[in-house]
């Protein structure tokens, strides 16, 4: 297959306002960052400081809601998981405890970060972006897949 | 409380159909974006984009109001030290990213398309924070 010819720019693009929209709601109506891993934490109780419980249990519920009401609209959303049980667990486990030590994910230091120009920020997405690049191009040179 | 609980789920319920909309809800897409050398898919770097505008224009509202719409106060993260959690976090976080095509957004957004693998990839990412918490957390 090409390169880009997966590629839906147009519809990246739509739904990545509607994630920054969804955020820019979180900070100026609540005050808060919209920090996925942050707020899943507090939400199952795993983090002292943040958003109140009730909060950040609400912001999470809702994003299958809305993945749901997307999937009610327009007909399923065509995914592509990996096939081994063992990969999502040793990924979930990566990613809880990595986004938990380096505070923050895709959404709080990737989308809020980055728009608020945290050096910090920055420096995250920097790293966990390329420790992806990395890693992909490691399991595809060990012939691994899902 | 309740006016931000309410917000709270507007703005979840938007997170996750944008990223259902942005083909983020799809491992596979997102894993194909980090795969450079392979049939690289650019299609999470334009929903970075289009995230980061209304952001942007948030940030610049926020420093002329006083205090949030429906709560008392802004609540913050101020920290600006670039130390050995933060690169150490990222790059642990980059694996896993890397290895499932999963960060925790897409996962849960996942309960509501593949329950039975997000699930699993939940479950063990809850488990893997409570593992920090045991661990390494201040």
């Amino acid at each position: 297959m090409d390169a880009f010819s997966r590629a839906m720019p147009a519809a990246g693009f739509a739904g990545g306002l509607l994630i920054g929209i969804a955020a820019a709601l979180m900070l100026l109506g609540a005050g808060r960052i919209a920090g996925v891993s942050g707020l899943a934490a507090r939400a199952v109780g795993l983090a002292t400081a943040g958003a109140p419980r009730g909060v950040a249990l609400a912001f999470i519920v809702g994003l299958p809601l809305g993945a749901a009401a997307v999937a009610a609209a327009v007909g399923p959303i065509a995914t592509r998981f990996p096939g081994s049980a063992w990969t999502l667990v040793v990924g979930g486990l990566l990613v809880g405890f990595g986004t938990r030590l380096g505070s923050g994910c895709t959404s709080g230091h990737g989308v809020c970060g980055l728009s608020r120009l945290s050096f910090r920020s920055v420096v995250a997405t920097a790293v966990f972006m390329a420790s992806g690049f990395a890693t992909v191009a490691a399991i595809n040179a060990m012939g691994g897949g899902w | 409380m309740s006016r931000q609980i309410l917000l709270a789920l507007l703005a979840g319920v938007l997170f996750g159909a944008g990223l259902a909309i942005s083909g983020m809800a799809d491992p596979a897409r997102v894993r194909g974006f980090l795969d450079l050398a392979g049939t690289w898919d650019p299609t999470l770097a334009f929903v970075m984009g289009g995230a980061l505008i209304p952001m942007a224009l948030a940030w610049g509202i926020r420093s002329k109001l006083e205090h949030p719409l429906a709560a008392p106060a802004f609540d913050l993260p101020e920290t600006r030290r670039i130390d050995a959690r933060l690169i150490a976090g990222a790059a642990v976080f980059g694996i896993g990213w890397g290895v499932a095509g999963l960060c925790p957004g897409p996962a849960f957004a996942g309960l509501a398309v593949n329950a039975a693998a997000a699930g699993t990839f939940v479950v063990a990412m809850l488990a893997g924070m409570a593992l920090h918490r045991l661990t390494l957390a201040r």
